[in-house]
Parts: C-alpha cells; sequence; structure tokens
C-alpha cells in the first residue's frame, strides 16, 4: 500500500534533500508515493533519486508550466490526485514552498494540517519542538487527510533501493498570477543554512567583521548564520537570521560566536546536537546550552580553530 | 484603492513563552505586541498609498485583526503608523481557533472591505505556520505573491509585480488586483509611530466584528472545531551545560580537540 503521497521539491529534475528525508519517514508509516510536478524530463532526473529512498509509485505532475506559477496549481493538482487516492496522509518539507502548498491543501482537502512535525508516528501522532525547543508537543489531525510538513534534517534519510511504478497525470494550469522571470541565487560553496549540517554563526560580538566566521564555516564546510542584533546591523543578510523572527535550525554542530544567546536567538537553534560557543562575557545566557564553550575573544579562538581544522585535514 | 492589512497581536518575541495547562499559548504572562513581521506590511502599504497620491487620491488602508480584546493594542500601533481604519474580529467562541478556523474569519472579514490589495507579513512569531495567507488565497480564489522583496503597484492598470525573494533566488512575478501580497523583513524599515500620529490614532474608529457578523456558527471555531488536536505536551528536558573554558591563548585548539573527540571533524 502506497498510502502516504510525499511531495518531492526539485529544481529541473534535481531533487531536494528534504525528499529523502520525507520518503525515509513515508516507508516508516506504510508505503511511499512520490509527488513531482514539471516535465518528463525533469522526471527522468529525479527518478533515480526517489527509488533510491523506495517510493513504490511515483506521479509526475506533467506540464511544462507548472513550476512558472505560484503554488496554487501545483496544490491544484495535488488536491485532486489526494481525492482519487485517499491517502492516510500527506507530506511536505516545513519550507517556504512547502508549507504553502500544505496551507492550500488543507483548505481545499477540508483536512487538518500540522507544520514543522519533527517525526511522525504510525498511528499518525506528530512530534513538534516549539518555542525554539523548550517544548515538545505531540498533536494529531482529527479531520480529514493528514497534511504534515516536516522540518529539514529532523529524519535520518536511509537509503531502500525500489523500482517505482510511474504514472503521468497532465495537468493544465490556469491563467493567475504568474512568475515572469527568473535568477536563480548564487550559491556560494556553502550549504544552504536550513539544510546544512554544521553552521557557524556570528553576533554583535563580531563588531560587523565575519570574516572569521567565514573562515571557520569554510574550514568546516558549514553554512554561515547570523544573529538579529547583526542582521538588523546591516551586517549580515537577513537571510540568514538564525532566531525568533528568523530561520530555526537543527544541525549537527552549531558553533555561536560573539552572540549572547538572547531567547530571540536561542529559540532558533537550542535543537542543535552540539553547540559550541566563543563568547568574550562569560556570564552570557548562551554558555547555559553549550556542549563546549569557550570564554574568549572570538577574533583570537575562531582563526586558532580554524588552523586547527586545516591542520588536521593536512 | 483599498488596501487591507491583516496583523495579529503576539507575544513579545523577546520573552520566553510556554504553553497553558490547557495546551494553548499562555498569553496573559507575557507582553503583547503587534507581531513585528507584521509591521513590515503595514509599512509598505503606507508607501503604496504615498506614492500613488496618498489619501486625497481615494487610497485607504484598514487593518484587520482577530484576536481577544487586548489585540486592540496592535491596532492602536498600526493606526498611530498611519492606517485610517480597523476591524477587530473579536468573540468567545474564536478562543482556540486553528490556523483553518482563522483563516475562514478572515476571508469573510475581508469580503465584506472587497479591497483591491492584502498585505500581510510572513508569519506571525508566535505560531510561526506561515500558512494563513496562503489559505486566505484559496478562500478568496485570488492570487498569492509571496515572499516579496520588492512591490510595485499600477494603480491604473490594476497590476501588482513583486520581486520574490527566497533562497532560491529572485524571481519577479506579476497579478492582476485583488492579490495578496507577503512581505518579508527585507522590503522597508517601520517607521515609529509620531507622537502625532499616536494622537490621531485614538481618534480613529475600530469596527468591532463578532461571529455572527461574518456568518459563521460558533462551533465550527474555536478549540472545539479545530482540525487538529494537542494530544499532550512537556518541557523538553534542560540542556545541561558542558564544558567551560577560558582562553589562555589556546582556547582555539581545545575546540578543535572537543570537535575531534566529538567526530565532528
Amino acid at each position: 500500500m502506497s498510502d502516504i503521497l510525499v511531495f518531492i521539491d526539485h529544481t529541473n529534475g534535481s531533487v531536494a534533500k528534504t525528499a529523502s528525508e520525507l520518503l525515509t519517514l513515508a516507508r516508516s508509516l506504510g508505503g511511499a508515493h512520490a509527488v513531482i510536478a514539471g516535465t518528463s524530463s525533469d522526471l527522468d532526473a529525479a527518478v533515480p533519486s526517489i527509488n533510491k529512498f523506495g517510493a513504490q509509485a511515483i506521479t509526475l505532475l506533467e506540464s511544462n508550466e507548472i513550476n512558472n506559477h505560484p503554488s496554487s496549481a501545483i496544490a491544484k493538482a495535488i488536491a485532486e490526485l489526494a481525492a482519487t487516492l485517499s491517502p492516510k496522509a500527506i507530506l511536505l518539507p516545513s519550507t517556504a514552498r512547502g508549507k504553502e502548498i500544505a496551507g492550500r491543501l488543507a483548505v481545499r482537502l477540508e483536512s487538518g494540517i500540522i507544520t514543522d512535525a519533527i517525526g511522525l508516528s504510525s498511528d499518525l501522532v506528530a512530534t513538534q519542538s516549539i518555542f525554539g525547543g523548550s517544548t515538545v508537543v505531540h498533536s494529531r489531525v482529527s479531520k480529514g487527510i493528514a497534511i504534515v510538513t516536516i522540518r529539514p534534517n529532523s529524519i535520518e534519510a536511509s537509503e531502500s533501493p525500489a523500482s517505482a511504478t510511474i504514472n503521468k497525470v497532465p495537468t493544465s494550469v490556469s491563467i493567475g498570477a504568474q512568475i515572469t522571470t527568473r535568477e536563480p541565487a548564487i550559491r556560494g560553496a556553502r550549504p544552504e543554512l536550513s539544510e546544512a549540517n554544521i553552521i557557524v554563526s556570528g553576533g554583535r560580538g563580531t563588531d560587523g567583521n565575519f570574516a572569521p566566521i567565514e573562515e571557520l564555516a569554510d574550514v568546516l564546510g558549514a553554512a554561515v548564520g547570523a544573529s538579529r542584533a547583526a542582521t538588523d546591523a546591516g551586517w549580515y543578510p537577513h537571510s540568514h537570521q538564525v532566531g525568533q523572527t528568523g530561520k530555526t535550525v537543527s544541525p549537527q554542530l552549531y558553533i555561536a560566536c560573539g552572540i549572547s544567546g538572547a531567547i530571540q536567538h536561542r529559540a532558533g537553534m537550542q535543537t542543535s546536537k552540539t553547540i559550541v560557543v566563543v563568547n568574550k562575557d562569560p556570564e552570557a545566557p548562551i554558555f547555559d546550552i553549550a556542549d563546549f564553550g569557550v570564554v574568549g575573544d572570538l577574533f583570537a579562538v575562531a582563526p586558532q580553530a580554524t588552523a586547527g581544522i586545516k591542520a588536521r585535514k593536512g | 484603492m483599498k488596501i487591507v492589512v491583516c496583523v495579529k497581536q503576539v507575544p513579545d518575541s523577546w520573552a520566553e513563552k510556554k504553553l497553558s495547562p490547557d495546551k494553548v499559548l499562555d498569553r496573559a504572562s507575557v507582553d503583547a505586541v503587534l507581531n513585528d513581521l507584521d509591521e513590515y506590511a503595514v509599512e509598505e502599504a503606507l508607501r503604496i498609498v504615498e506614492a500613488n497620491g496618498g489619501a486625497e487620491a481615494g487610497h485607504t488602508i484598514t487593518l484587520i485583526s482577530m484576536g481577544p480584546e487586548r489585540a486592540q493594542e496592535a491596532l492602536r500601533k498600526g493606526l498611530s503608523m498611519g492606517a485610517d481604519t480597523a476591524i477587530h474580529v473579536q468573540d468567545d467562541a474564536l478562543a482556540g481557533s486553528d490556523a483553518l478556523s482563522t483563516s475562514r474569519v478572515l476571508a469573510e472579514a475581508i469580503k465584506r472591505e472587497n479591497p483591491d490589495l492584502i498585505l500581510t507579513g510572513t508569519e506571525s512569531t508566535d505560531a510561526r505556520m506561515s500558512v494563513i495567507p496562503a489559505m486566505l488565497s484559496e478562500r478568496l480564489e485570488i492570487s498569492h505573491l509571496s515572499f516579496a522583496g520588492e512591490v510595485a503597484v499600477d494603480v491604473n492598470a490594476k497590476v501588482v509585480k513583486t520581486k520574490r525573494m527566497t533562497d532560491e533566488g529572485v524571481e519577479a512575478m506579476e497579478s492582476a488586483m485583488p492579490v495578496i501580497v507577503t512581505v518579508i523583513e527585507k522590503i522597508n524599515e517601520p517607521r515609529y509611530p509620531s507622537f502625532k500620529g499616536i494622537m490621531a490614532a485614538k481618534k480613529k474608529s475600530i469596527t468591532e466584528l463578532a461571529l455572527a457578523d461574518l456568518g459563521i456558527t460558533p462551533t465550527e471555531v474555536g478549540n472545539g472545531g479545530a482540525w487538529s488536536e494537542v494530544k499532550d505536551f512537556a518541557l523538553a528536558p534542560a540542556r545541561g551545560a558542558g564544558v567551560k573554558i577560558s582562553d589562555e591563548g589556546n582556547g582555539g585548539s581545545a575546540l578543535v580537540d572537543f570537535l575531534a573527540e566529538k567526530r565532528l571533524i
């Protein structure tokens, strides 16, 4: 039974990391039925990555234009598919796009929605970590199909190769809002913040100089984050803000440099697996949640750490 | 042009939040403020009006909020920034409403106004679901331009163009009005209410609406009408503080040793 629909986000057939996590989760709940929107060539490119994580079926919502429109077109097509398949649940990534589609599905399918879950049990009880990880909540959808968005990085993907049956559904897009041009973000070598395994963040203590933060991040293959104090001061782009009014992240390793740790910031990072802190102020509240803390000047400690890691790597 | 801005009163994002025994956010124990992210939507509405001939040209800004009595404080803040009027949907039956109910109530309140443009922030800093604008788009059957870092309104052609800015990049988007636009925090710098603005806001009217005014039955919303239920909750085990050392010249090396020991490098 492939009774869990999984929305596969992709760019020209290159499948997002969240797909492997959602497919792994769906396998544990029954069977995974992957849904992807785009062209046949997008599908061809995506199938190997989807099969690797054990989908039993793949439905292509086939359209040349669907990705040139906002999420409404995809939501409409998934809702129509769900109406015929009656799945137990629909899983989407808890990303900007995933949540937009999920909200629309809830209205269209008259179904309850849970966002930002970090786990989902076989009886569809979702676990959420809220208020910056201070509270763990268990909840479940009580009406309709369970629509659940899963926070990236919260499920450990595991491979289980399969050969899914493939079904193509021609999908029309009605004229509405349109995307007229698209400039993909210029990706540096650094990973995306919400998907990164390691994040190095800077705050007020950088005094606007993020060079030591970036150098340490690069030697670790990490993403760069920033506190609200740093983004409000214009020292680093808002898109890198971690915290209550920024991104919630949960990496394997979070290194906070020159960040005091107001709840505003902790709310976005305290579910990180390991937290390392560098701060001049021994009383900074962020030390309370640190696995390893160095009371010291980040301009001395971070470069020394960067050099030390380089030396180890040879 | 008629602009509606949806706003919410939330616990201050600098404060610690907790759930109350009845499994909803304890709003009484924390300071309440206008959701930070909604201030950008109010500011953008003011700028759009100012760029298109102001109130003299017949443009108006109406704030809509659903919430308990004290939500009026958030509406007053928006009015003191310069919005013209406000609508407060308040009903005891709304307590504990989920996103589906909230979007339904807001959609009915918006329909009464018949606006050309609806502005919202990206999310409330309390629930952080970020689904209300997309739900409103479905319920009102109008387009949604999300994550707008730039908004340009052509009043005559009734077209709105935005730049959607996300981690994936920048997308130029456009839609005919009416349309819902969600703005991100880098779009502008919200103004502080002036003394004159604060005084003027005290005289501005806030229209009160109850569920009956919107044609919604009380049992359809609130805790009883919710589409999902909280089974239980618990405080997460506190993170114990770990090792803390003082940098005596080898703090960086000690940090590297810790990472190596934990097999993180």
